[in-house]
C-alpha cells in the first residue's frame, strides 16, 4: 500500500514531464479476473463489452463516494487517455484530499444502515444516537481504519452514545438498542449475521432443519453479551432521556453464582439447558461473570477478528456493494447450506484481505479494477442465462442494473444541480435525513425490522416527479443550475448536451436532440423553460436512477 | 416516443391523454389494452366486484389471549372469555367486536413452522418459505392482479398498504407492488404544479430517454421484466394516479367526525376507515397494519390497556360499516399476524414466538361468519383438529372471491407456481 502510494507519487511527478506513467496493477486483480473468466469459459458465456468510459466513471463515483460525478469531474477523467486512467481515477477518489470527506461520509452512511438500519435512532423510544454512530464511522473510514479493528471496536465498545457528552464513544450505538430486551437476543443475531455471515435468529427457539447452528450455539454465543447493559442518562431534573451509556457489569448468571455465570434456555419440549460463552469454533472462555476475571465482549471481539468468517464476510459484502450481488444470496448468509457462486475466489480474497491487514481501500482497488467491474450492462445473447434476479448464481458477465440507493440519489441530485442551499454540515445532514425518512416503513416488531418504499414503486416516482428536491433541481432561479448552464454554454445544443452529460454521462442521441427542439417550440422559444422540461425528464429516467 | 404529445388538442383531459400515450408506446401493459372494450360493462362488473382487506398484526399477536382463551390453564393468562353474536367466545377486552362476530369466524387450528419475524411475515404473506432464488408475490399482489380485470375504471393502485410496508409483488413486477400510505391517507408529492399539456410533453421526452436505455441494455428482447422496463410501468401508474379524481378516496379527513370517532382516532382506526373508502372506490386489495404485538414482556397490560381497545374499536367499526353498506358479502376480511405467541408465560410476564398452534379471523367476501373452526388442546400447545396453513387460508379466501385455484403463474425462471401455493380450501369457512 505504501509502496503503491509512492509509485503514484512518482507517477504524478513524471506526469508533468512526459506523460502519466501507468501504475502497477495489484496482483489480486489478475486473480479475480482469472477466476471469473474461468467460469465464463465453463458456461460458454461471452461477457458484455466494457462499459463506455464515461458510464464507468459515473459508476465508480457512485460506488466509491456515493454520488455521480459533476460534469467537470467527468471531463477531467475523459481527458486522461493514457493507459492506467481508470486506476488513476480510483486512486483519486480514495486518496485525494478533495474527496476524503465524501468518501468517509458515504461509507459511514452505508455502514450505519447495516448496523442500525435506516430507522435506528430516528424515534423517541430508541437509545441509539444516529449522529454518534455516524461520527464514529466517518472517523473510522476517514482514517482508513483496518476493517478488523472497526469490528472489534463495534463489538467491544463501552461509553456514551451522544457526541459531546463525557465518555462519548460512537461505536456503542451499534449495540445500545440490542442488549436490554430479551436477554440480548438481538445483539446475538445481529453480531453473528453482520460480521460473520451466520444467520442464527431462528435457532434462538429451536434447532433449524436447514441451518447447522443448533439452539445450543445460539445461547452459547448469546452468553458473551450478558455482562452488558444499556443505561439511560436523563436530562438533570427531568424524566427526559438525554443519552445512553453502554456498560459492562459483573454478571451473576442465572444460577446466581458469578464464579460460574451460566445462563439457561428452554428447548421446545420444555427441558431447560445451560449455556456458557462458547464461540462458533467451539473455543470456550472462562466461565466467570466477574469483569475483573473475564471481559466477555472483549473475548468475543478477539475471537471474531480471528475468525475466517470475518474475512469472507468483509469480501462478500464489499463485492456485493460494487457488483450488485455477492457470492452468496443473501449476502450475509455464509452458512454451509448456502453455496457460494465462486467459492474459490471468495476463499482467495478472504485470505488476501487478512494478509493485507484488512485494508478497506485496497479491497476497493482490487474490485473496482477487476474485469467484471469494467463490463457494460448489455446482454450479449450468450450471457442471457446470467440473470441472478431469477435465482441463477451470478456469473458477473455483465453489469447488473440496480437502482441507486435513496442516499445516492439524494447526493447525486444535490451535486448534479446544487439542489439544496449550502449550510452547516449539521443542517445539511438534518435535511438529508428528513428527506430519507419519508421512505422508511417499520414492521412493528421488537427487532426494529423495516422496509423502504424507495424501491422503484409509486411513492418514489411521485417524489421524483413532483418532490421538492426535483423542484429545486429544475428551478429557473438566478444562480441556479440551469441558469448557470445557460451562462456557461454558448448554444442551445451545447446546453442540452451539458444536461445529458451531467445526468447520464453521455451525449444526447439524434432523436433526443429533436425532442429538445420540439420542446423549445412548445415553450414558445423560452429556452430556460425547455431546459427545465428536459432536465426533469432526465432525472426521472431509469437511466438516471440506475447504477449501470 | 409519442410525437402526439406536441400537438395535443385543447381540452383533452389528462386521463385521456394518458391512455393515448399508453396505447402508442411500445410498453403498453395488458391492463391498459382492454380499456374501452370493457368500459361498457363497468356497471355490470361493479355489482360483482370483490375485494379483500388484510388486517396485518405485525409482531405476532397473542391469539391465545384474544380468540382461543384457556381460562384456568396454568399458562392461560388472566383474561376471561365472553360470549359473542357468533359461536366463538373471545377475550373480554374485545367487547365491541363481540357484537360483530356473527360476521366473522375464528380459525383456531392454524399450525405453521416459521417463528422468526421475517420468515413468518414472508410465509404468511405469500404461502411460501423464503428462498434466495425466487421472490414470491404476496397475496395482496396476487389478488390485486386477479381482480384488476373487474375494474377497467380503476385509476388508483389496486393494492394499497396503509400504515405499513405491505409485502412485495415478487416476480409479478413493481407495477403490482403495494402503494404504501400513512393511515391519514396523506400522499406526498402529488401536485405537479404545471399544466397538463406541459406535463405530457415532459413525459414524452422522458419516455424517449427510457426507451433508448432499455434498448441499449437489452437489444433484441423487449427488455420485459428488466428493472429498466419495470420502471416504465410504474411511471405509467404514477401518471394515472396523479391525474385521477379517484384520489378523493384517500381523503379520510372528509369523513364526518362521528364516523372518525366510531373507528377511533388512532392510526389503526383511521387506517380501517381509509380501507373502507378504498374498497368503495374499487381497490381490490387493502392491507392495514397494526404493529406492536411482539410482546415479550408485560403482555397483559399492553394488550388490555393499549392494543386491544384500539383494535376492538377500529375492527368492529369496519365490519359493521361494511355490513351496513352491503359491501361485506363482497369484501373478505382477514385478520392475522406472522404467528401466535407461546402458551406459556415467560419470566418477564410476556409471551414469545409460537407458530405451532394459533388463530386467525376471517369473514365477509364469500366466507362464513359466526363460526369457531378447529380446536387446540386444553393448554393451547397442540392443534387437535385438522391443522391449517397459510396456503389453506389463502386458497379459501381466493375461492370466496371467485378466483380460480387453477390459476398458475410462471416465475421468471420458468417455474410454474400455483396460486395460493396449492393450499386446500377450509370447507367449513366457505359460504
Amino acid at each position: 500500500m505504501r509502496v503503491f502510494l509512492l509509485l503514484t507519487f512518482v507517477a504524478v511527478c513524471w506526469a508533468g514531464v512526459i506523460q502519466a506513467a501507468q501504475p502497477t496493477m495489484p496482483p489480486q486483480v489478475e486473480q479475480i479476473n482469472a477466476s471469473i473468466e474461468q467460469q465464463w469459459r465453463d458456461y460458454e458465456i461471452k461477457p458484455a463489452p466494457d462499459a463506455p468510459v464515461a458510464v464507468w466513471c459515473r459508476r465508480v463515483y457512485l460506488d466509491v463516494i456515493g454520488r455521480i460525478p459533476t460534469l467537470q469531474e467527468l471531463n477531467e477523467f475523459l481527458q486522461d487517455r493514457a493507459p492506467g486512467n481508470r486506476q488513476r481515477l480510483v486512486e483519486k477518489l480514495l486518496e485525494d484530499e478533495r474527496y476524503a470527506e465524501e468518501y468517509a461520509g458515504h461509507w459511514a452512511t452505508v455502514w450505519a444502515n447495516i448496523l442500525i438500519g435506516r430507522s435506528g435512532g430516528q424515534d423517541n423510544n430508541s437509545l441509539t444516537n444516529r449522529d454518534g454512530m455516524m461520527k464514529y464511522l466517518r472517523d473510522a473510514f476517514a482514517s482508513n481504519q483496518p476493517y478488523d479493528r472497526m469490528v472489534y471496536e463495534l463489538v467491544t465498545a463501552e461509553g456514551a452514545t451522544k457526541p459531546g457528552v463525557a465518555g462519548f464513544n460512537g461505536a456503542v450505538n451499534f449495540l445500545i438498542d440490542k442488549v436490554n430486551e430479551e436477554d440480548a437476543v438481538l445483539a446475538t443475531s445481529s453480531t453473528s449475521r453482520i460480521f460473520l455471515g451466520l444467520q442464527v435468529q431462528c435457532t434462538q427457539c429451536h434447532n433449524h432443519p436447514f441451518n447447522q447452528w443448533k439452539q445450543q450455539r445460539f445461547w452459547d454465543f448469546n452468553a458473551f453479551f450478558r455482562q452488558t447493559r444499556a443505561l439511560r442518562r436523563f436530562v438533570p431534573g427531568t424524566n427526559d432521556i438525554d443519552h445512553a451509556e453502554l456498560v459492562n457489569e459483573d454478571f451473576a448468571g442465572q444460577a446466581n453464582d458469578a464464579r460460574d455465570a451460566l445462563i439457561f434456555y428452554e428447548l421446545r419440549n420444555g427441558l431447560v439447558k445451560a449455556a456458557y460463552p462458547v464461540f462458533i469454533d467451539d473455543t470456550a472462555i472462562g466461565v466467570s461473570g466477574y469483569l475483573s476475571e473475564v471481559n466477555r465482549r472483549q473475548e468475543l471481539g478477539r475471537l471474531i477478528v480471528n475468525s475466517p468468517y470475518l474475512d469472507k464476510m468483509m469480501v462478500n459484502r464489499m463485492w456485493a456493494h460494487f457488483l450488485g450481488y455477492g457470492f452468496t444470496k443473501p449476502v450475509d448468509d455464509l452458512g454451509p447450506h448456502n453455496t457460494a457462486s465462486h467459492p474459490d475466489l471468495l476463499e482467495y480474497l478472504a485470505t488476501e484481505v487478512r494478509k493485507n491487514s484488512h485494508d478497506v481501500k485496497d479491497l476497493i482497488r482490487w474490485i473496482t479494477l477487476s474485469k467484471p467491474y469494467q463490463l457494460s450492462a448489455r446482454h450479449t445473447g450468450t450471457n442471457e442465462i446470467d440473470d441472478p434476479s431469477i435465482g441463477e448464481p451470478p456469473k458477473f458477465s455483465h453489469f447488473y442494473l440496480r437502482q441507486m440507493t435513496a442516499e445516492q440519489l439524494y447526493q447525486s441530485l444535490v451535486t448534479a444541480s446544487g439542489a439544496t442551499a449550502a449550510g452547516s454540515y449539521e443542517r445539511q445532514e438534518q435535511q438529508r435525513r428528513q428527506w430519507l425518512q419519508q421512505f422508511v416503513v417499520a414492521f412493528g416488531t421488537d427487532e426494529g425490522d423495516e422496509a423502504t418504499t424507495f424501491n422503484g414503486s409509486i411513492p418514489q416516482a411521485l417524489m421524483l416527479f413532483n418532490g421538492e428536491l426535483t423542484t429545486q433541481a429544475i428551478s429557473n432561479r438566478d444562480g441556479g443550475f440551469l441558469k448557470r448552464v445557460v451562462l456557461e454554454q454558448k448554444t442551445p445544443r451545447d446546453r442540452v448536451t451539458h444536461l445529458f452529460l451531467t445526468g447520464l454521462a453521455r451525449r444526447p442521441s439524434r432523436d433526443e436532440l429533436s425532442v429538445a427542439s420540439k420542446l423549445l417550440t412548445a415553450r414558445g422559444g423560452d429556452e430556460i423553460a425547455m431546459l427545465q422540461d428536459l432536465w426533469w425528464a432526465i432525472i426521472n429516467s431509469n437511466e438516471f436512477i440506475m447504477q449501470h | 416516443m409519442s410525437p402526439t404529445a406536441f400537438r395535443t388538442p385543447a381540452g383533452m383531459t389528462r386521463r385521456h391523454f394518458n391512455m393515448h400515450l399508453a396505447g402508442s408506446a411500445a410498453m403498453a401493459s395488458t391492463a391498459f389494452s382492454f380499456g374501452n372494450a370493457i368500459a361498457a360493462n363497468a356497471e355490470e362488473l361493479r355489482k360483482n366486484r370483490k375485494s379483500a382487506i388484510l388486517l396485518w398484526m405485525g409482531g405476532g399477536p397473542s391469539t391465545i389471549d384474544l380468540w382461543d382463551l384457556k381460562p384456568g390453564a396454568p399458562t392461560g393468562g388472566p383474561f376471561r372469555p365472553i360470549g359473542t353474536t357468533g359461536n366463538a367466545q373471545i377475550s373480554e377486552h374485545l367487547p365491541m367486536l363481540a357484537q360483530q362476530m356473527h360476521h366473522l369466524s375464528v380459525v383456531r387450528s392454524m399450525s405453521t413452522r416459521e417463528a422468526d419475524h421475517n420468515r413468518g411475515r414472508y410465509y404468511m404473506h405469500t404461502g411460501f418459505v423464503p428462498n434466495p432464488s425466487i421472490e414470491h408475490p404476496s397475496y395482496g399482489s396476487v389478488i390485486a392482479h386477479e381482480l384488476f380485470a373487474q375494474r377497467p375504471e380503476l385509476q388508483i393502485p389496486p393494492f394499497v398498504s396503509v400504515g405499513g410496508a405491505g409485502a412485495g409483488p415478487g416476480f409479478l413486477g413493481m407495477a403490482w407492488a403495494p402503494f404504501s400510505v400513512t393511515s391519514n391517507g396523506r400522499i406526498r408529492n402529488l401536485d405537479m404544479k404545471i399544466d397538463d399539456k406541459r406535463l405530457m410533453q415532459r413525459v414524452a421526452a422522458l419516455e424517449l430517454i427510457e426507451n433508448n436505455f432499455v434498448k441499449q441494455t437489452r437489444p433484441g428482447a423487449a427488455g420485459l421484466g428488466s428493472p429498466a422496463a419495470e420502471h416504465q410501468k410504474v411511471l405509467r401508474k404514477t401518471l394515472d394516479l396523479m391525474t385521477s379524481d379517484q384520489m378523493q378516496a384517500f381523503k379520510v379527513e372528509q369523513e364526518p367526525t362521528e364516523v372518525k370517532e366510531r373507528y377511533g382516532t388512532t392510526g389503526f382506526g383511521q387506517g380501517c376507515l381509509l380501507a373502507r373508502r378504498l374498497v368503495e372506490a374499487g381497490v381490490p386489495f387493502v392491507e392495514v397494519d397494526l404493529g406492536g404485538w411482539d410482546n415479550h414482556s408485560d403482555i397483559f397490560n399492553t394488550l388490555s390497556n393499549r392494543k386491544l381497545p384500539e383494535m376492538d374499536r377500529a375492527m368492529s367499526a369496519l365490519v359493521e360499516d361494511l355490513a351496513q353498506r352491503e359491501l361485506l358479502q363482497d369484501t373478505a376480511i382477514i385478520w392475522m399476524g406472522e404467528f401466535g405467541r407461546t402458551p406459556r408465560i415467560n419470566q418477564d410476564a410476556g409471551r414469545d414466538h409460537w407458530a405451532r398452534s394459533w388463530s386467525i379471523v376471517a369473514g365477509g367476501g364469500g366466507l362464513r361468519g359466526g363460526l369457531a373452526i378447529g380446536e387446540t388442546s386444553s393448554d393451547g400447545t397442540e392443534v387437535l383438529s385438522e391443522p391449517y396453513s397459510s396456503e389453506d387460508l389463502m386458497a379459501t379466501v381466493c375461492k370466496g372471491l371467485g378466483i380460480s385455484l387453477d390459476t398458475t403463474y410462471t416465475s421468471k425462471n420458468g417455474r410454474p407456481m400455483k396460486i395460493a401455493g396449492g393450499g386446500k380450501v377450509i370447507q367449513e369457512l366457505l359460504a
